[in-house]
């Protein structure tokens, strides 16, 4: 009697065994995704490619918003998720330190936690999922500033705020690249001005550039206001001068051309629903069990491909999705429709 | 009668004062940068600055009853957004059509606080505090959440911004026409001679039988006109209509009234005053990233200084104008 029930659930186990890699890699599993607040349309684009990813494996999600955009009220939000039945929490963190207790809370209930767009500090996770590392950014926009000069000129940086984190650490990575290879030797980077993300003092600061700099030949503006406000500028006065940076593709459908007509060959941005994507994997993978988070396990994001999880700026663990974005003539109108 | 000596008649008058402080201003930056007085470099000054020189109007009126409206830029967000949106999903196609639905929205938005603040008795700065979340959330709501209405979307409408009229821009001819009317208006009018008597002395209207109630009112009915009004040209001038646009940018409207002599407490301020405030401003915005020596990081300091110190001149010279009147009066 006790054999037979022992050899009913061995062949039982094996015959699931057997059976589950034959099931999508995140059938039956429940994810709950933690935005930073409602209303960011650019977010949004990320949550919907979550989704779907997820739900095409099987899968359901859960997509929460707090009421502001502030740590305490993603504390609400991740108690009553944590009372529920769910296999792992995405989330993108609206402070870097103050969400730890309760994410650990989480851990240790046996929920998974990654994190993307916006990180939590390295113990506060198991995972971050990079759009694309600031390296990466500093380096794709040194290289269109070099592309567009023709390799030597003076061009300038057209900044959000002073105090920004992200615009200032990609400054810093352009200039150190800058500074490190023989090949940018002939740029000159005139002046970074700060337009405070207001289209009026970005102008401001575009026309002050191009009169102070009868010679300039490039304007790199890594955020999204600033770009669009210089584009403007330099295409109404038909100005000389380039302009390349981080952009929004409908933003910028009127100004990007390869012509003189237009004010921006190319520009760069994140691509949002890549990141989506391989964040749904990454989570997916870390509940199946086949990551922990740990550094140097590798897995394979559907048909993204293979990534391994590297060393964060923080100490943690983190997978970067690549290279930004490029939007050029030819694919801009598409992307448009997107973001 | 002895003639008044050149000096007094600077000192007696504010706005010749705030000429002189634009003119110097303008020679220091052209000392600078050559490049500054062109006449191509200041029609840009003005065309970028056109917001808040057509609002600094409504400002002056508000500000004339005693009153602040610093819920001025929810409403051009809601405005400029409207229409953004309206443009972007072809609902309407025309640019005239355009500025007549921002425009009324302003309107609406602006009768709607002036009820508040003149039925209701409610402080200006508290009404006017929480109309500027109300419309700035709606703006964020018929934006479908963050949504922009960008360049391409705009259609006709951004060219508005671009096109020429007898060789000066559309969006200067607009600040022109405004300031003309409101030059007539408050000076040669009833109702604009009626705004001043409420604002030197409330009860002392009343009395004369002017509707402070009405005039109250429509100084808030103006304001939001020109925030609708500001909405369209804001939406035009960028080519993009954010739900966040000129966030914060009620202090820069505020501040070219209080340089151009608008006093806080009503009764006193003249349209030249917001022409010269504002234009004292819109240099002071151009010229600070013209110089290259200086560290951009200073810009908002400098800013800032700049307008205490003409405030502070300003109010200097206003005593010594007083005493100057006690004075001169025949006993």
């Amino acid at each position: 009697m006790n054999k037979k029930v022992i050899s009913a659930l061995l062949c039982g186990t094996m015959i699931l065994g057997a059976a589950s890699p034959v099931f999508a890699a995140g059938e039956g599993q429940k994810i709950a995704l933690v935005g930073k607040s409602a209303g960011n349309a650019f977010f949004e684009i990320a949550a919907a490619s979550f989704q779907e990813t997820v739900e095409a494996e099987g899968g359901e999600v859960e997509v929460v918003y707090p009421e502001t955009a502030t740590a305490d009220a993603q504390i609400k939000v991740l108690d009553n998720l944590i009372s529920q039945d769910f296999d792992a929490i995405c989330i993108a963190a609206n402070d870097v330190n103050a969400l730890q207790a309760k994410l650990e809370e989480a851990m240790d209930a046996g929920i998974k936690v990654s994190s993307f767009d916006s990180a939590p500090n390295k113990d506060s996770r198991q995972v971050f999922i990079n759009q694309a590392g600031t390296q990466a950014v500093g380096q794709a926009l040194i290289d269109a500033v070099l592309d567009i000069t023709g390799g030597e000129g003076q061009f300038a940086i057209l900044s959000a705020t002073s105090q920004a984190a992200n615009q200032n650490a990609w400054i810093e990575a352009m200039q150190t690249i800058m500074e490190g290879d023989e090949k940018y030797s002939g740029l000159e980077l005139v002046e970074v001005a700060y337009g405070d993300d207001e289209p009026q003092k970005s102008t401001d600061q575009t026309a002050a550039l191009i009169q102070n700099y009868p010679d300039l030949k490039v304007i790199c503006a890594p955020t999204t206001v600033g770009i669009a406000a210089a584009a403007k500028y330099l295409q109404d006065n038909e100005a000389t001068c380039k302009l390349t940076g981080l952009g929004l593709p409908s933003e910028m459908l009127e100004y990007t051309g390869d012509d003189d007509a237009h004010s921006c060959p190319y520009f760069y941005l994140w691509d949002m629903q890549g990141l989506g994507k391989l964040s749904a994997y990454a989570t997916m993978a870390l509940v199946s069990g086949d990551i922990t988070g740990a550094l140097d396990e590798t897995f394979t994001a559907g048909d993204l491909g293979e990534y391994t999880i590297t060393e964060a700026d923080d100490g943690g663990t983190e997978i970067v999705l690549g290279e930004p974005l490029q939007f050029t003539p030819e694919n801009i109108e598409e992307y448009a429709e997107l973001y | 009668m002895k003639q008044k000596s050149l000096m007094k008649r600077i000192t007696g008058s504010r706005e010749a004062l705030l000429a002189i402080v634009l003119i110097v201003l303008f020679v220091i930056v052209t000392a600078i940068s050559p490049s500054f007085l062109t006449p191509k470099s200041l029609m840009d000054m003005l065309k970028n600055n056109a917001v808040m020189m057509v609002m600094a109007l409504g400002m002056l009126c508000v500000m004339l009853v005693g009153g602040i409206d610093i819920s001025i830029m929810s409403t051009l967000a809601l405005s400029g957004m409207a229409i953004g949106m309206l443009l972007k999903y072809d609902v309407i196609a025309s640019p005239v059509l355009a500025f007549v639905i921002a425009i009324a929205i302003g309107i609406v938005c602006g009768f709607v606080v002036g009820l508040v603040i003149s039925r209701a008795d409610v402080p200006p700065i508290i009404a006017t505090m929480g109309f500027m979340y109300v419309y700035r959330a709606m703006g964020y709501l018929i934006s479908n959440g963050g949504e922009w209405a960008s360049a391409a979307a705009l259609g006709s409408f951004k060219d508005f911004a671009t096109t020429d009229f007898l060789g000066i821009n559309c969006v200067i001819w607009v600040i022109v026409i405004c300031y003309a009317f409101f030059f007539w208006f408050m000076k040669w009018t009833r109702t604009g001679r009626k705004i001043y008597a409420v604002g030197s002395n409330a009860e002392a209207a009343q009395v004369s039988g002017i509707n402070v109630k009405n005039i109250k009112l429509l100084v808030y009915v103006i304001m939001g006109l020109l925030s609708g009004l500001g909405g369209a040209l804001q939406v035009s001038v960028y080519a993009s209509a954010m739900p966040d646009m000129q966030y914060g940018g009620e202090m820069d409207v505020i501040a070219a009234c209080v340089i151009g002599g608008v006093s806080m407490n009503g009764g006193r301020g003249t349209v030249l005053g917001a022409l010269l405030g504002s234009l004292i401003l819109a240099t002071i915005a151009r010229a600070l990233p013209l110089i290259p020596f200086f560290n951009q990081l200073w810009l908002n300091t400098i800013k800032g200084v700049i307008i205490l110190a003409v405030v502070i001149i300003n109010i200097v010279l206003q005593r010594i104008a007083d005493r100057n009147a006690l004075k001169g009066r025949e006993m």
